[in-house]
């Protein structure tokens, strides 16, 4: 097998997500922002969402991490900008199904758009943790904004 | 023919085998070392003869196992030439046995105002549970910084350490900087100044010749399953005076001499700390781990380790846009390299690395004040046996080279 596997992984849009991310930086007009750790290597992701009437109008995230970890973080910001705050739920949802291994709906996997290609991570299960990281970090977002509106 | 020490290799089937259909290059053994077949089967003997409870019984299993189980205390005595096997406890690893130290010793001696002092290549079994008690006896946790060059800093030492301090606590041998502590002279100068000596000898006792009583520390911690041993099984080394005065961390069966409804006592040294059902077999199979390595010698097993050392370190160093951590002469490097490539992510280079069967460690090697002292976030680590051979190293030395060539290119 050696070296050329990596191609599953890293292929050429990740590298490209990685080089060169999206979204990358400070979100001045954020309404909302989380900070999330990946406990393994320590790298620190900060998410930051713009929300409005339950819409996603914008997103962007900070920090430094593995080309995994960066480039999942940049396609999670292209797919999600401008999804009402349900549906992005289920895209996230569906993204964390794919990166475990898990079949998803095709409809879910072209949304998804360079996102899907992460999910051949599965195939390399020590690097979900990374996959996963900045999309955790906006589920958990999106939790704590649905608690806070239910407290009003 | 380079088969590792004395053709050891053939007592370890696991190495035997290929990953992602390279031959699996294992080195990865900071983290954990691999069983011998020898260790193995004695676990398997022990269950399939002697099985009992241990301390209690009147039947001739429960005789059986308490013999085994207490042969092996002598040979961990021996193994770190401690005075007595009364100053041997069982543990289940380093890091239980520096939680022990700190939250039962360190609380009884460390008072308001009191300085704690560790250094700044510690691992986080031996910052965290100091943490601890300099939190709650409002005492102050000062770091021993480093040279340039990754070893201790042993002027700043020789400041840091002062009748203010009551607690010295460092490790033989560092697990990311590959740098073996001077622990002789540090006991000597924490003793001067009526301080304790503590020493995490995670990365040492498994590959140096340990002697407790010349380094002069008042406790020395280690693990079985960084030597051979399996997992779940550790000992801790004290002082006698010390261990009498320390109280149990754990109370329940075993440790008890007689219990009343309101109180109780405690059985002797070293029972006194083991309370409920210990890990018996484990505690069998770390016996029989040192047996194979006073078999091979552990000075054998420390040239040998130096000579790999002095093969890879080079051409380590050699690979342009490789980082490696720690002192670069390899007289002063253990096989333990830490390292990172150009701008990659440690993950993505251990991940290119295991495509070519190849174990290393990626991320912050429970070090993390580390890291943020060496201003990265991780790094990645190979770490050497015995069993490890040249052949290994250049496969390392290759693999590495090829990883670069295609993050850099994007394709191979």
């Amino acid at each position: 097998m050696g070296l050329s596997s990596l191609n599953h992984l890293y292929r050429e849009v990740v590298l490209d997500h990685s080089q060169h991310p999206r979204h990358h930086g400070a979100l001045p007009a954020a309404t909302d922002h989380l900070e999330l750790r990946n406990p393994t290597c320590g790298d620190v992701i900060d998410v930051q969402a713009q929300i409005k009437d339950g819409v996603i109008t914008d997103l962007a995230f900070d920090g430094s991490g593995c080309t995994i970890s960066q480039a999942s973080a940049s396609m999670m910001t292209t797919v999600l900008i401008g999804q009402p705050v349900d549906h992005a739920r289920e895209l996230i949802l569906n993204f964390s199904n794919l990166i475990t291994g898990k079949e998803i709906d095709a409809k879910m996997e072209d949304e998804l758009e360079d996102a899907a290609v992460i999910g051949s991570v599965a195939e390399f299960p020590t690097r979900i943790k990374c996959a996963a990281l900045a999309w955790h970090a906006l589920d958990e977002l999106l939790d704590k904004k649905g608690a806070a509106a239910k407290d009003d | 023919m380079d088969n590792g020490l004395n053709n050891s290799r053939k007592d370890f089937p696991i190495l035997d085998q290929t990953v992602n259909d390279e031959p699996l290059v294992y080195l990865d053994n900071a983290a954990t070392t691999q069983k011998p077949n020898q260790v193995l089967q004695e676990i398997m003997r022990y269950y399939q003869n002697d099985n009992a409870n241990v301390h209690r019984g009147v039947h001739t299993l429960a005789e059986r196992a308490t013999t085994s189980y207490e042969a092996a205390r002598d040979k961990v005595a021996a193994f770190i030439n401690a005075p007595s096997r009364k100053c041997v406890v069982y543990t289940r690893s380093t890091t239980e046995g520096l939680n022990w130290v700190a939250s039962s010793f360190g609380n009884l001696v460390v008072n308001e105002g009191d300085e704690i002092v560790i250094s700044e290549l510690e691992h986080h079994s031996n910052i965290v549970p100091w943490q601890q008690v300099a939190a709650k006896q409002h005492a102050t946790l000062k770091y021993i910084p480093l040279t340039a060059d990754g070893e201790l800093d042993m002027v700043s030492a020789r400041q840091l350490i002062t009748d203010q301090t009551k607690i010295v606590s460092i490790a033989q041998a560092a697990n990311v900087m590959g740098v073996v502590n001077q622990i002789k002279e540090l006991a000597q100068l924490a003793h001067q100044h009526g301080a304790y000596m503590i020493a995490d000898g995670a990365q040492a006792a498994p590959h140096m010749r340990v002697d407790v009583q010349d380094l002069d520390v008042d406790f020395y911690a280690f693990s079985g399953h960084k030597m051979l041993a399996p997992t779940g099984i550790g000992a801790l080394y004290g002082k006698e005076d010390l261990l009498e005065k320390m109280p149990p961390a754990q109370f329940g069966g075993e440790m008890i001499d007689f219990v009343h409804h309101q109180s109780a006592s405690w059985k002797e040294l070293p029972w006194k700390f083991e309370a409920g059902t210990p890990n018996i077999s484990g505690a069998i199979a770390l016996g029989s781990a040192i047996d194979y390595l006073n078999q091979l010698g552990m000075a054998n097993i420390e040239a040998y380790e130096q000579d790999l050392v002095d093969y890879t370190l080079p051409k380590l160093l050699e690979i342009e846009g490789l980082t490696v951590y720690g002192p670069h002469d390899p007289a002063k490097h253990t096989g333990v390299m830490a390292f990172n490539l150009d701008n990659l992510h440690p993950h993505d280079v251990a991940t290119g690395l295991d495509m070519e069967g190849i174990a290393v460690r990626a991320g912050h090697h429970c070090a993390q004040p580390l890291m943020e002292y060496l201003d990265v976030s991780a790094t990645a680590r190979a770490s050497f046996y015995f069993y490890n051979t040249k052949a290994e190293a250049d496969r390392l030395v290759n693999a590495i080279e090829a990883v670069k060539e295609f993050f850099n290119h994007g394709t191979v």
